[in-house]
């Protein structure tokens, strides 16, 4: 099994971390992972991409032109990403701010309004946990014991007490999905 | 087994240098190298292991510094990228000419001057021809992959001291920056005093009435001494060239092609391989891992059973020279390369093959 992800939106929307924690928790359930981040001048303000491989096996090239799976939470970063997706491969976005949705045919196309609802709930730091547990929903590649340690791992000491919180957001985003277009 | 971690490149060369038994760290900031020291600053090794971590007021200054430390006996290093390790080529030459172990780690981006912070390949001629002035080596290592950043730390100091010899760590932006699986060996205590003054009796660190003066130098204004000197670093280097070589081979056995790249462009190259066998094309990778000493007669075995190679880089063509000398004419070799931080995609390298070495 390997599974290649790009998650893309803006500086600040949580997409390093989300892929980190994700990263961490195949770490923690003995995968290969690597994350591999846009890094520079358009991290600041602008927007920010990151691509996370998890796998069975040894990790070739860490940086992709085509991927299994694109998450992505602005339009800039639809407009980029929506066409690589591999064929019969799966796209999750949020559609809060977007003004042109995923077209293509021979995908599968999900929807999670993710800011809405972190907004609602007063949960917007950790929005980007509520669109990980969509991609979690539809590809359980990771346990949730292992989510917890790669939370652990990922979040600071002083940070821990909010695990309970990240969970539960991951829980919501599970129960959040919308289907757009499904393959048969 | 070590304590597992997922770290940066850059994160993991920190936390092996202090693990290693390093006992200075002198560094100013560059992207994209920057969470080396600032890694080390956070983790105050200072308070851990007695390490010291140090800012200088510029890159001359800290590998003058680490001139000084290394002429002591103490495990010293850097880091920083491109235009800062130029700064450094003087000082990296008085190290090699006045034999001096230490751990000079670049972590690549694009150029020339200064150029983008995006990774790149193009310092291979700086590291692996000598940077600096007069006939001098380093030995090179080229990391792919996270856990070889931190276990190349381990070998880097190892041989700096085993050779008396600078030793640099060639990797780049992308490999700094990316987050890996590390297995970190376990922690190997400071040397005491008496330990370097026994592992290296040659430092000037103090001196007992039993001995006369150990001069660290790289003067020698006697013709004939000077050429002594050389005549032992070329011996040196020799003995480097046969007993330090470092390489890998990916599905090369049964390959009528070959891909030669190392570091990041060696990942992409195993990715593209797995793309052209799925394709029918049976293609290999030859991986250097030590880029001097060049792995030439390893390279020249695979090389001349196969009937093209590409040699895969983020540069105009600068390892392929060194392949060249090594497969030698029989074989049809050919350069593929992006250059000013681009870096190939696996489907790119793939049509480069089909075009420029099947086709062509």
């Amino acid at each position: 099994m390997t599974e290649e992800i790009i998650i893309a939106g803006f500086g600040g929307q949580g997409v390093l971390s989300m892929g980190k924690i994700l990263a961490y928790s195949g770490v923690m359930q003995n995968k290969e992972v690597s994350w591999m981040p846009s890094y520079g001048p358009e991290m600041r303000g602008g927007t920010a991409n990151v691509t996370v491989i998890i796998s069975d096996e040894r990790i070739s090239s860490p940086i992709l032109n085509s991927y299994d799976t694109a998450i992505i939470l602005n339009q800039q970063s639809m407009d980029k990403f929506e066409k690589t997706v591999k064929p019969g491969g799966l796209l999750i976005y949020d559609p809060n701010g977007l003004t042109r949705f995923p077209e293509r045919k021979d995908i599968n196309i999900y929807s999670i309004e993710a800011a809405d609802e972190a907004g609602k709930r007063g949960l917007s730091k950790i929005f980007n946990m509520i669109v990980l547990g969509g991609f979690l929903k539809l590809k359980p590649l990771v346990a949730p014991e292992y989510i917890h340690k790669g939370l652990e791992k990922s979040l600071p000491a002083r940070h821990h007490t909010l695990i309970p919180e990240n969970e539960k957001a991951i829980e919501i985003g599970k129960d959040l999905l919308t289907a757009v277009h499904v393959l048969n | 087994m070590g304590e597992l971690r997922l770290m940066k490149g850059n994160e993991a060369v920190a936390e092996a240098a202090i693990r290693a038994g390093c006992d200075g760290y002198f560094g100013y900031p560059i992207t994209p190298q920057s969470e080396v020291m600032e890694y080390l600053m956070a983790e105050k090794p200072f308070e851990r292991t007695g390490m010291v971590v140090l800012q200088a007021e510029s890159e001359v200054a800290a590998v003058n510094m680490i001139y000084g430390g290394a002429g002591t006996g103490k495990m010293v290093m850097t880091s920083s990228s491109s235009p800062g390790i130029s700064l450094m080529q003087e000082g990296i030459s008085y190290m090699a000419g006045a034999e001096l172990p230490a751990l000079i780690v670049n972590i690549v981006r694009g150029g020339p001057g200064l150029g983008t912070i995006q990774p790149s390949q193009a310092d291979y001629f700086q590291a692996v021809k000598g940077g600096g002035h007069g006939d001098y080596k380093m030995l090179v290592l080229a990391p792919a992959s996270v856990q070889e950043m931190c276990d190349h730390v381990k070998l880097g100091f190892d041989k700096a001291f085993e050779y008396r010899t600078p030793v640099m760590i060639l990797s780049d932006g992308a490999i700094g920056q990316m987050m890996e699986k590390v297995v970190l060996f376990d922690h190997i205590p400071r040397r005491s005093d008496d330990e370097v003054v026994k592992q290296c009796p040659w430092a000037s660190n103090g001196r007992p009435k039993t001995r006369t003066h150990n001069i660290i130098t790289s003067l020698d204004l006697d013709p004939a001494g000077q050429e002594r000197v050389n005549l032992k670093l070329q011996a040196k280097y020799k003995v480097m060239e046969q007993n330090e070589v470092l390489y890998e081979e990916i599905q090369c056995e049964d390959a009528d092609y070959l891909f030669v790249a190392f570091g990041l462009s060696a990942r992409i190259c195993q990715k593209a391989t797995d793309l052209a066998r799925a394709k029918g094309i049976k293609v290999g990778l030859f991986r250097p891992i030590t880029l001097f000493p060049f792995p030439a007669m390893q390279v020249s075995n695979v090389g001349n059973r196969v009937k093209g190679i590409l040699v895969v880089e983020m540069n105009a063509g600068q390892m392929i020279e060194d392949v060249k000398l090594s497969v030698g004419c029989k074989v049809k070799i050919e350069h593929f390369g992006r250059f000013g931080g681009i870096i190939p995609s696996p489907d790119e390298v793939v049509r480069a093959l089909e075009q420029n070495i099947i086709g062509g």
